[in-house]
């Protein structure tokens, strides 16, 4: 009976001094780390993808990085990521960042949204970042602290579609895309104007697989379309994409050439060893990420603003390995990009948007 | 009798608590091979659990659906059945409750609030009464049925919101404010954490537990099912469906689990492509608890508070959160070798009386 006691009262103290906790003192945080005011400090929290995701989440810590290294700044304590390894931990480690006297805190990704939205509007006086999402209050307008930070994929993408236009020789090319959303709309409207513009008569399949990872059904999807005649597909569709590369690899292997553009990075290394890469329209994330750290560092934090990385701002663009691209494609592309950044090309982003553009070309 | 009893229930309590130090005392030997100071690392967990309001906060949210979760598989495991399926049962408790909010939302707070925790109740109910029903009935082994009923539940409920709760964001809209545990005070008494009421059916769990185990008939029942299903047969207990009761309760806990993400953590339901590893933590949790109501509390608590201490610890001491995760699975190994920490102390305490 004794020991029950015990366990009883051991209990009742544990329980009691985590909610005394939670109703105590209410100055104490923050002070913990904050040494030096005047030391700069970026920060970023990564998705549950973690910081070594060959993907966004690793993009981002590489612009980071390269921004401390430019700047003498150590590594780990002044830009340091926090990773979150379920999707619950998002929202404490913005805050711990924000209660360490960040000067700015990046969410990466926009599953992030709501917590970030929620963080921004308890700390006003934090300077808070998201990728690929817009940071709104309760009535749908910016938060002033903080940047989001969006790209303009329909520039990249017009590219890639201005190098599939002149590389087909069948006339005829696919889109593969992952979620039918207004995200990778962009990306189909963009890819389809450059074909358009390059080569009027091509003809630009588009097809959606409804889900960012299902390989299998990217795969059937390229099947279909190769099988209907289209010698290149765009695949922007996450991990569905990669369902693509093994189709057009498969083909290769049995003598029949087709290829693949990649997307977000650089995905040369994927059609290897069949070589099925044309190009791929790489998205900028460290780049995003670099200019927005450089700003809040010289006072002029973009808050409440929507950042749209595009051309210009070299934030898309096509893949520097270009062995797969004719020498006659890459100049259209140079022209092109140029048009587009001095504004005499302005890039579709949707259906409608589209349409308007293809009643010019003719 | 009655000295054995006794020193029965000393050891069994010592096992848990030499067995979380342990854990701690050979995460502390890791981060000194590799280089980090464990004194600032434990240092900053008690730390920002005990004296920041937000950390403390966060570490009894984080307690509500672990503790659930410890309790479905403790009182399961009490009828001598090993429910792997709280993941599963937690998944379509979170749906169900989040659903029923939004398509119901027109009601007033004092109805849509207890509609959508019985909604999650019940959805974990049924998941664990599938696996239930083909034990009793069939004899299928619960473990496998109820691992497999944790991807059906995974992939519907991944269905279920793509076509017909789909918003931007690849989940649920948000639940309207009438269905939410949310509370600004608790929030504002924090430091903003997302604290909510939840804790009160944590704790009204953890008592149901208890009353209904060792305060009733059915529970007397369910526990000696769980000794030994022959001797209860003959007594005259329906094993078959005791078996499927208790089940069916525990799948209610692990739903209400589900039920309390859903409406107060994070107030919608996002399309995971991986399982959210509550539920598999509540297996920990129940063992470190030694399947009793208020060890799971304790075990919940601890649990909670590592996790979330190991957020701060990465942010002070520069340790990785993975460690965390280590330091948990090697204060589980200790319980699981538990026979050794037994010899050990009882040649010890033999030492100590002769």
């Amino acid at each position: 009976m004794f020991k029950k006691r015990i366990a009883v009262l051991v209990a009742f103290v544990v329980v009691l001094g985590s909610i005394l906790a939670g109703c105590g003192n209410s100055k104490s945080s923050g002070n913990s780390t904050s040494t030096k005011k005047s030391a700069f400090k970026a920060g970023m929290v990564t998705d549950t993808g973690g910081v070594d995701d060959k993907s966004f989440n690793q993009s981002a810590w590489e612009g980071l990085t390269t921004y401390a290294k430019d700047n003498d700044l150590k590594k780990g304590t002044d830009v340091k990521y926090l990773q979150s390894t379920q999707p619950s931990d998002y929202s404490p480690n913005l805050n711990t960042m924000v209660h360490q006297n960040f000067n700015i805190v990046y969410g990466i990704g926009f599953l992030m949204q709501s917590d970030i939205q929620k963080v921004a509007e308890q700390n006003p006086k934090a300077q808070l970042g998201i990728i690929d999402a817009v940071a709104v209050d309760k009535s749908n307008k910016p938060l002033k602290n903080v940047a989001s930070i969006t790209f303009k994929e329909e520039q990249g993408s017009f590219l890639v579609g201005v190098v599939a236009g002149l590389t087909t020789k069948t006339n005829k090319v696919g889109f593969i895309g992952g979620i039918n959303s207004a995200l990778i709309k962009k990306f189909e409207n963009g890819f389809k104007a450059g074909v358009k513009a390059v080569n009027p008569d091509a003809e630009v399949y588009a097809q959606y697989a409804g889900a960012f990872d299902a390989p299998d059904k990217g795969r059937a999807i390229a099947q279909t379309l190769y099988t209907k005649g289209a010698d290149i597909i765009y695949a922007s569709a996450g991990n569905t994409g990669n369902g693509v590369f093994t189709e057009a690899k498969n083909r290769a292997k049995n003598g029949k050439k087709v290829w693949v553009i990649g997307v977000d990075k650089d995905q040369h290394d994927q059609g290897m060893p069949e070589n099925v890469t044309l190009t791929s329209m790489v998205k900028r994330v460290d780049k995003a990420i670099y200019d927005v750290t450089k700003q809040t560092k010289a006072g002029d934090f973009p808050g409440g603003q929507v950042l749209s990385f595009g051309l210009k701002e070299n934030g898309v663009g096509i893949a520097p390995t270009t062995e797969n691209v004719s020498k006659k494609a890459l100049d259209e592309v140079n022209q092109y990009k140029s048009k587009i950044i001095d504004g005499s090309i302005k890039v579709p982003t949707t259906d409608k948007e589209f349409k308007e553009y293809a009643a010019t070309l003719k | 009798m009655s000295n054995l009893l006794k020193k029965v229930n000393w050891m069994t309590l010592l096992i848990p608590v030499i067995s979380v130090i342990l854990g701690l005392l050979c995460g502390a030997v890791i981060m000194l091979v590799i280089g980090y100071n464990p004194v600032l690392a434990y240092q900053s967990i008690v730390e920002s659990i005990f004296l920041q309001p937000y950390y403390g906060g966060e570490t009894i949210r984080a307690m509500i659906p672990l503790v659930l979760a410890g309790l479905a598989v403790a009182f399961s495991f009490r009828t001598g059945l090993f429910n792997i399926g709280v993941e599963g049962q937690l998944m379509v408790g979170w749906l169900a409750s989040v659903a029923c909010a939004i398509s119901l939302g027109h009601l007033p707070k004092i109805l849509l609030l207890p509609l959508s925790i019985v909604a999650g109740g019940a959805a974990g109910a049924l998941w664990g009464f599938i696996p239930g029903f083909l034990k009793a009935r069939f004899k299928v082994h619960e473990v496998i049925s109820t691992i497999m009923m944790n991807y059906i539940a995974l992939y519907t409920t991944a269905y279920l919101i793509k076509n017909f709760l789909y918003t931007e964001g690849e989940r649920t809209p948000t639940i309207p404010s009438a269905a939410s545990l949310a509370s600004p005070f608790l929030a504002n008494l924090t430091q903003g954490s997302r604290l909510h009421w939840g804790i009160i059916v944590a704790i009204i769990a953890v008592f149901a537990m208890w009353f209904l185990l060792w305060k009733t008939t059915k529970g007397y029942e369910l526990r000696s099912v769980g000794f030994s299903p022959d001797a209860s047969n003959y007594a005259g207990m329906s094993v078959a469906r005791n078996i499927m009761l208790s089940l069916t309760i525990s799948g209610i806990f692990a739903g209400l689990a589900g039920a309390m993400e859903g409406l107060g953590t994070y107030q919608y339901m996002t399309i995971s492509s991986a399982f959210t590893g509550i539920g598999f933590n509540g297996i920990a949790v129940a063992l470190l608890g030694l399947n009793t109501p208020i060890g799971v509390l304790l075990a919940g608590a601890l649990f909670s508070g590592l996790q979330n201490g190991g957020l701060t610890m990465q942010a002070n001491a520069g340790v990785p959160v993975e460690l965390v995760n280590i330091i948990i699975a090697l204060i589980i190994f200790f319980v699981g070798s538990s026979y050794a920490i037994k010899w050990a102390l009882s040649r010890f305490s033999r030492k100590g009386k002769k």
